[in-house]
C-alpha cells in the first residue's frame, strides 16, 4: 500500500513502516525485540501495570483498556493460557492491520509475546484474515525467521522461557472478527460467536484462559514497555493514550493511514492531514470509525477522535476508519451499500440479524430505485430499532446502529426517492427503476 | 446445589444455583417464549425469543442462557420485552413461507402457537420472500426449506444426543440451510429425532407427509412392538374402510420411559399394520389348499380336532408355541391354556434370553433389577456383549445421555468396536463368544482370563478392581451370558453396593413370554412345574411332568407323536429353523398377521390383531410393565386373547374357568360360584374387594387376565391406577432359586438391527424403503418371530 505522511503524526506503531523492517536484521536495527529482553527481566504484574498505565485502549473498536484485560487473566490455570492476536481486519473503511503486517510483522509478534510473559502463556496465535493471503505469506516468514534466531519457540533469548507462535488464516467472514467467531474458527468450527460468560479471559480457544487483541494494540505494546506508561500516555489524552492508526478514506485529497495522536481533532483531520475536499465540493458527512459507527454530518465533525469523546457526539471511534462523503454522495445508496455488506457478512445464527439485514437491503434496494413509499423510511427504522442491542452478537448492532443514523440525520434525502422520484445523485437511466408497491 | 432467590414479575422464585433463568421462570408459571432453547441440549441463544429484561443489565437478556444469580430481578412482559417478542416473530414471519394449511405442522407448530401468542397480524415486507427448494433427504425425512426458521435443535439431538452428527448448517447469512450428511441426501440411524424436534415444518416425515391433519386423528399413547426396550409411541389414528389407519408414531408428549426418544422402528414402522399381504379372514386347509372359511367354522374345527387329540393321545400330543409379542394377558392365558384346556406342559416360545437363569440369580435381590430409567441416572454402567445402538436403541440412548448429561463412567466389553465405545471410559475387546467367561472372570474365576484375548491379567484384574469400586453400577448383559455365568456375574455385583441389572431380550414382550411361563419347565413367575401346588389349587387339574421345549415338538411331529401344533403369534419354521416337513401328519393351527413359513404349512390360519390393535400389557426387558392401548377397532382380525378364548370354549371347556369374567355381584357374595366346592371363598373375588377392582363383564376382557397375573404373578402387584394412567412401573419377578437350569442351545436372539424386526420387519415399508436397510452391517443370520 502506498505510504503518505504529515507533519502532525507521531510515528510509534508506524516508525518503522517503508524501513524494510520486514527484514529481522533490519528490524533488530531498528530496536527490534528490545521491549522482549526487557519485559523477560519485568514481573509479570509490571507488565500488566505498565500497559494498563499507558492508557492504551483496544484498537480492534470496542476501547476495553488492553491492561485491564490481561488482568482478568486467572494466573493459575490447569489448561495452557493462549494469546490471540485478532487480524481478522474486515470492517468496511479500515486498513491499518494490513500495514502493520506489511511494514512491520515482528512488532506484532513482539506484542504477542509481551502479552504472553504478562499473563503466563506461552502459545500465542496470529489470525489473518483470508483476503490478506500476501500478508499471511509475508507473517509466515517473519515467524519462521524468529523461530531461526532463537527468538521463538524453546528457551527465547535464552530465559528459560519457552514460546510458540503460530500463523492461522481466516476463510473470509468478517463476523470472524468478533473474539468468540475467530476462537470457533481457529479451532476449525464454523466462525459463530460464542455465548457469553464465559468470557475469553476465563475460558477462551481450546477451553483455556485466552488473551485476544488487536494487531494493532499488541503492536503498541513494545513501544509502551520501551519507552515507558507515562510516555505513551501523554502522547494521547487522559484516558486515551497513545497514537492510533487513523484510515482516511473516501473524497479526500490526499486518502491513507496517518498516525495521530489520540483526540486530534476529525475537522482538521479531514482538512489539513487528509487535504480537503477535492474539485472544492462540500461536505456531506463522515463515517468517522468504520462502517458500523453512526455517520456524522458535516455540522458535527469539530469534535476530538477519542473513544469518549466519540461516544458523546453520538458515534464511536471504531477501528479508525475515517469514510468522508462529499455533497455528491447518495446518503440511500450509502446506506444501501452499507447494509449490502452486512447482509453478505451476517453469520446467520441469531434471527434479528439473519433476517433483519436482509429486509433491509431489500427496502434499501427498492427504496434507492424509486419503489419506496413513506412507511418503508419509518420501517426501516422499526426493523433497525428492534435489531439493536438484541442480537446475538455485535454485527446486529453494526448493521443498525449507522441505519438509524443514516435515516434520522438524512431523512429528507430517504424522502426524496420516495413515490418514483430518481436518484437526485445518480445520472439518469444509471439506476434500474423498480415500481412502487402499494 | 444451594438455592438462589430471584423475582420475576413480582413472584418470588427460588431455585437451585445454575438453573437458568428461562427454567426458573417455568417453574412458577411464566412463560418465556424460546425456539432454540430445548431442555438437555446445548445452549444457542440464536432465537431471541427469550429476550427478558434483567435489572442492572443495559440490554435484554436471554433467558435460555443467563444463570440466575441472588437477588436477580427479572421482567418478562414489560413493553420492550413484548416489543422485542413481536420484531422476532415478524422476523421470522418474513421469510416464512406461510403455508400453514397444507402444512404438516400446522395445528401442532410452535411458529403458529408464538404468533398467535406474541405475534403480530400486519406485515411490515413488501419484498418477495427468499425461496429454497423441499429436498427430500431419505425415504423418511423430508426438508422443506423455507419453513425452516433455524434454530438448530435438530442438528444438536442429532449430533449431541444421537450421536449421529448427520445434519449441519451450510452457508451464512440469510441463505443458511440446514443440511444432510452425505450432501443431498441423509445416511444415518433414521431415527427421526429431527422430524419430533423441528418446532415447525421444516422436517416432515416421509410416512406421515400431506396426510392428514393432526386434528383429525386421535392420538393413543401405546408400546412399540418392536425391540424390548418398551418405548412409549404416540399414534396418530385415522378411521378408514378396514376400521382405522396408523398414519403417524411420535412421541411428542415425552411421557414415557423413553422422554423424548424413538427409533426408525417406533416412529415409522407401524405400517406392517396396514400392508396387503396381510391375512384377512381365517383359512382352513381343503385339498391341499388353504381356503377361506368363516370363523365359526374354523373355531368349531380346531375345538374339535384339539379336543379328539388331547382325549385320544393324551395332552402331550399337542404342542403350543407362543410368542414375544403378543400381551402380558395373552401369554398367561395361552400358558394356562396349554395346561389346564389342553393338558400338555409342551408350551415354548422363541427364547431370546435366559430369564430363567437370571430370575434365578436374583433371588433375594428383588430389587437389583433395573429400570429403564435407572440407566440414565446410575453413576457407572457396564455393558457385555450386545450392541444396544442397533439392538436396543432406547437403552443406548440413556447410556449416551447419561454419560453426556451427567458424566456417568461406562465401561463396554465387546467383541466388536460398537458405536457406545464412543462414550465409553473403557473399551476391552475380546474374542467373539467369549461373553460368558468375562462374566464369569468378574464373578472370581480367574482362568477365565485365558479365553479372553490379548488383554494382559493385570489389565482383567485391573478392570475388575475398577468396576468394583464403582458404586450403583448397572451391569448390562444379553443372551451370549447364560446359566453359570449369569450367576456368576450377579455374584460379582452383589459385591458392588447398589449394582443393579439388566439381562437383554429381543421382542417386545420377550421378557413378559417368560415371565407369563410359556417354558415347558416353568409356569408364570419363573415357577417349576415340580413346585405346582399354588398354580393347580387355582387353575385345576394340569399335566405335572414338563412338556417339550420347541425342537422337541418338531422331533416328535417327525416321529409321529405329536398330533397337535398350536402356534400364536411366532414363527418357528422361519425363525428357529423347524423342518416343516416334520409336521405332514400335525393338526397345526397358526394365529398370525400374515402367511409366515409357519402359516403356509398350517390346517387353519386364523388372522390375529398385531399390539397396535389389541389392549393388555407389555413388559419390556428391564421388566418395566406398561399398558399397550388400542389404537382402533379393525374389521377382519380378532386378538390372540379371544381366539383362545374361543377355542378353549369350542373344545367345550367351561371358559370361566379359564378367564375370571361375570358379574357376580358385590361382596355380599364371596363368589360362591366358584369357591362352592371348596367351601372356600373365591380367592380372585376377595382379590378384587381387596385393590377396589370390579369384576370384568366379558370373557374377552384382557383386564380379567390382568386381575389373575397380578394376584398370582410374583412382582407383578404394581399400582393399577399408575399401570392405567400410562406410567411404567418396575416388576419385581424372582425365581425360585431353581432355574438355573436351561438348554442353552434354545436360546436363539433375534439378530435384528436397527431396520430389521423379525417377520414384522419384512412387512414394514418404511424400514425397507431406507437406504441404510440395503446396505446392513456385516450379514447376521435374518431373524423371525
Amino acid at each position: 500500500m502506498h505510504l503518505v505522511s504529515h507533519p502532525d503524526e507521531v510515528k510509534v506503531v508506524s516508525k518503522r513502516f517503508g524501513k524494510g523492517a520486514t527484514d529481522l536484521d533490519r528490524y533488530l536495527a531498528l530496536d527490534g525485540y528490545k521491549a522482549v529482553q526487557k519485559a523477560l527481566g519485568m514481573q509479570p504484574d509490571g507488565i500488566i501495570n505498565e500497559v494498563k498505565n499507558s492508557g492504551l485502549r483496544g484498537r480492534g473498536g470496542a476501547g476495553f483498556n488492553t491492561g485491564l484485560k490481561w488482568s482478568f487473566v486467572p494466573k493459575q490455570s490447569a489448561k495452557p493460557k493462549y494469546i490471540l492476536c485478532n487480524g481478522d481486519e474486515s470492517e468496511p473503511g479500515t486498513c491499518k492491520d494490513r500495514l502493520i503486517f506489511e511494514h512491520d510483522p515482528h512488532a506484532v509478534i513482539e506484542g504477542v509475546v509481551i502479552a504472553g510473559l504478562a499473563v503466563g502463556s506461552h502459545t500465542g496465535y496470529i489470525y489473518i484474515r483470508g483476503e490478506y493471503r500476501y500478508l499471511s505469506n509475508l507473517m509466515q516468514k517473519a515467524i519462521k525467521d524468529a523461530y531461526a534466531r532463537g527468538l521463538l519457540g524453546k528457551n527465547i533469548f535464552g530465559s528459560g522461557y519457552d514460546f510458540d507462535v503460530y500463523w492461522h488464516g481466516g476463510a473470509g467472514a468478517y463476523e470472524v472478527g468478533e473474539e468468540s467467531a475467530l476462537m470457533e474458527s481457529l479451532e476449525g468450527k464454523r466462525g459463530i460467536p460464542r455465548i457469553r460468560p464465559p468470557f475469553p479471559a476465563v475460558v477462551g480457544l481450546w477451553g483455556g484462559p485466552t488473551v485476544i487483541n488487536n494487531a494493532e494494540t499488541l503492536a503498541s505494546v513494545p513501544h509502551i514497555i520501551l519507552g515507558g506508561a507515562e510516555w505513551y500516555s501523554n502522547l494521547g489524552t487522559p484516558k486515551n493514550g497513545g497514537t492510533r492508526l487513523f484510515c482516511l478514506s473516501g473524497h479526500l485529497n490526499r486518502p491513507g493511514v496517518y498516525e495521530l495522536p489520540m483526540g486530534y481533532n476529525l475537522k482538521k483531520m479531514i482538512y489539513e492531514v487528509g487535504g480537503g475536499i477535492p474539485n472544492r465540493k462540500k461536505l456531506k458527512a463522515v463515517v468517522p470509525g468504520g462502517s458500523s459507527t453512526p455517520v456524522l454530518t458535516a455540522d458535527e465533525i469539530d469534535a476530538p477522535m477519542d473513544f469518549d469523546s466519540l461516544m458523546k457526539a453520538g458515534s464511536m471511534l471504531g477501528s479508525g476508519g475515517v469514510v468522508v462523503l462529499d455533497e455528491t454522495t447518495c446518503i440511500v445508496k450509502f446506506a444501501l451499500r452499507t447494509m449490502k455488506f452486512y447482509r453478505h457478512e451476517s453469520c446467520g445464527w441469531c434471527i434479528p440479524c439473519r433476517e433483519g439485514t436482509d429486509w433491509l437491503e431489500k427496502t434499501l434496494i427498492r427504496l434507492h430505485a424509486g419503489g419506496g413509499l413513506k412507511k418503508d423510511i419509518d420501517n426501516i427504522l422499526y426493523l433497525s430499532e428492534n435489531m439493536l442491542g438484541r442480537t446475538f452478537c455485535p454485527l446486529g448492532d453494526a448493521a443498525a446502529m449507522p441505519t438509524i443514523a443514516f435515516v434520522k440525520k438524512f431523512r429528507k434525502e430517504f424522502e426524496d426517492h420516495l413515490e418514483a422520484r430518481p436518484c437526485a445523485f445518480e445520472a439518469a437511466g444509471s439506476v434500474e427503476r423498480l415500481p412502487v408497491m402499494a | 446445589m444451594a438455592d438462589v432467590n430471584i423475582t420475576v414479575d413480582g413472584k418470588k422464585v427460588t431455585a437451585p444455583a445454575g438453573t437458568l433463568l428461562i427454567e426458573a421462570c417455568k417453574s412458577v408459571g411464566i412463560e418465556v417464549p424460546s425456539f432454540c432453547y430445548y431442555p438437555n441440549l446445548s445452549l444457542q441463544g440464536a432465537c431471541r425469543m427469550c429476550l427478558v429484561k434483567v435489572e442492572k443489565m443495559p440490554k435484554l437478556q436471554t433467558a435460555c442462557t443467563t444463570v440466575i444469580s441472588e437477588g436477580m430481578i427479572a421482567i418478562t412482559n414489560n413493553d420492550e420485552v413484548r416489543q422485542a417478542r413481536k420484531s422476532m416473530v415478524e422476523l421470522l414471519l418474513g421469510n416464512h413461507p406461510l403455508d400453514c394449511p397444507v402444512c404438516d405442522a400446522g395445528g401442532e407448530c410452535e411458529l403458529q402457537d408464538m404468533t398467535f401468542s406474541y405475534g403480530a397480524a400486519e406485515s411490515k415486507f413488501m419484498e418477495a420472500k427468499n425461496h429454497k427448494d423441499e429436498q427430500q433427504w431419505s425415504p423418511v425425512v423430508y426438508f422443506d426449506r423455507p419453513r425452516c426458521i433455524l434454530c438448530y435443535r435438530c442438528v444438536r439431538v442429532c449430533g449431541e444426543a444421537m450421536d449421529v452428527w448427520a445434519l449441519g448448517v451450510q452457508n451464512r447469512g440469510v441463505v443458511s440451510v440446514i443440511a444432510p450428511n452425505k450432501e443431498d441426501h441423509l445416511e444415518c440411524e433414521e431415527c427421526g429425532m429431527c422430524i419430533d424436534i423441528c418446532p415447525v415444518g421444516a422436517l416432515t416425515s416421509g410416512a406421515y407427509r400431506y396426510k392428514t391433519r393432526p386434528w383429525e386423528m386421535n392420538h393413543v399413547g401405546t408400546i412399540c412392538t418392536h425391540c424390548g426396550d418398551g418405548c412409549k409411541t404416540t399414534l396418530g389414528v385415522r378411521r378408514s374402510d378396514s376400521g382405522m389407519q396408523i398414519v403417524r408414531g411420535d412421541n411428542r408428549d415425552k411421557s414415557g420411559i423413553n422422554g423424548d426418544f424413538l427409533c426408525i422402528k417406533g416412529r415409522y414402522a407401524f405400517d406392517f399394520a396396514d400392508d396387503p399381504q396381510r391375512v384377512t379372514t381365517p383359512l382352513i386347509r381343503r385339498d391341499g389348499q388353504l381356503a377361506p372359511s368363516t370363523w365359526e367354522e374354523a373355531f368349531e374345527l380346531i375345538g374339535k380336532r384339539f379336543a379328539e387329540i388331547r382325549d385320544k393321545e393324551g395332552g402331550r400330543a399337542i404342542g403350543v408355541v407362543g410368542s414375544n409379542r403378543t400381551t402380558n394377558e395373552e401369554n398367561y392365558l395361552l400358558s394356562k391354556f396349554a395346561r389346564v384346556v389342553l393338558k400338555t406342559n409342551s408350551i415354548d416360545h422363541r427364547r431370546t434370553a435366559d430369564f430363567p437363569a437370571f430370575a434365578a440369580a436374583m433371588v433375594g435381590k428383588p430389587h437389583a433389577a433395573a429400570t429403564m430409567r435407572d440407566v440414565f441416572n446410575a453413576p457407572a454402567i457396564l455393558v457385555i456383549g450386545n450392541n444396544p445402538t442397533e439392538q436396543h436403541p432406547l437403552l443406548a440412548w440413556q447410556i449416551r445421555n447419561n454419560v453426556r448429561l451427567h458424566r456417568a463412567r461406562l465401561y463396554v466389553i465387546n467383541s466388536r468396536p460398537i458405536k457406545l465405545r464412543r462414550q465409553a471410559t473403557s473399551f476391552t475387546e475380546i474374542p467373539q463368544g467369549t461373553e460368558g467367561q468375562a462374566a464369569a472372570f468378574l464373578g472370581g474365576d480367574d482362568s477365565a482370563a485365558e479365553a479372553l484375548g490379548s488383554g494382559s491379567r493385570e489389565m482383567w484384574v485391573g478392570l475388575r478392581d475398577k468396576l468394583r469400586g464403582e458404586g450403583k453400577l448397572i451391569i448390562i448383559f444379553d443372551s451370549a451370558i447364560r446359566g453359570k455365568d449369569i450367576s456368576a456375574l450377579v455374584k460379582f455385583g452383589s459385591a458392588v453396593s447398589g449394582a443393579k441389572f439388566v439381562c437383554l431380550g429381543d421382542y417386545s414382550n420377550s421378557r413378559g413370554a417368560a415371565d407369563m411361563g410359556l417354558y415347558p419347565d416353568f409356569l408364570p413367575g419363573y415357577r417349576p412345574i415340580a413346585d405346582a401346588s399354588t398354580f393347580k389349587d387355582e387353575w385345576g387339574d394340569m399335566p405335572t411332568a414338563p412338556g417339550l421345549n420347541v425342537s422337541q415338538m418338531a422331533e416328535a411331529a417327525a416321529a409321529g407323536t405329536l398330533k397337535g401344533f398350536y402356534v400364536v403369534g411366532s414363527n418357528p419354521v422361519g425363525g428357529l429353523g423347524l423342518d416343516p416337513f416334520a409336521f405332514s401328519n400335525t393338526f397345526v393351527v397358526v394365529q398370525d398377521m400374515f402367511l409366515t413359513e409357519t402359516a403356509q404349512m398350517a390346517d387353519v390360519v386364523l388372522p390375529s390383531a398385531n399390539a397396535y390393535e389389541k389392549a393388555g400389557t407389555f413388559t419390556n426387558t428391564c421388566g418395566d410393565i406398561q399398558l399397550v392401548k388400542k389404537a382402533g377397532e379393525v374389521s377382519d382380525v380378532k386378538s390372540d386373547f379371544e381366539m383362545i378364548v374361543r377355542i378353549a370354549d369350542a373344545t367345550g371347556f367351561e371358559v370361566r374357568k379359564l378367564v375370571p369374567f361375570g358379574g357376580r355381584g358385590t361382596s355380599a357374595d364371596m363368589g360362591q360360584s366358584r369357591g362352592a366346592q371348596s367351601g372356600e371363598a373365591d380367592r380372585h373375588v376377595v382379590w378384587l374387594e381387596a385393590h377396589g377392582l370390579e369384576p370384568k363383564m366379558s370373557p374377552f376382557d384382557p383386564m380379567a387376565i390382568l386381575d389373575e397375573i397380578q394376584r398370582l404373578v410374583p412382582g407383578y402387584d404394581v399400582s393399577r391406577m399408575n399401570l392405567l394412567a400410562g406410567n411404567d412401573q418396575h416388576t419385581t419377578t424372582v425365581g425360585t432359586g431353581q432355574g438355573g437350569v436351561q438348554d442353552a442351545k434354545l436360546i436363539a436372539p433375534a439378530n435384528d438391527n436397527l431396520f430389521t424386526s423379525g417377520t414384522l420387519g419384512r412387512y414394514s415399508r418404511a424400514l425397507n424403503s431406507v437406504i441404510e436397510n440395503r446396505n446392513p452391517e456385516p450379514a447376521e443370520e435374518v431373524a423371525a418371530d
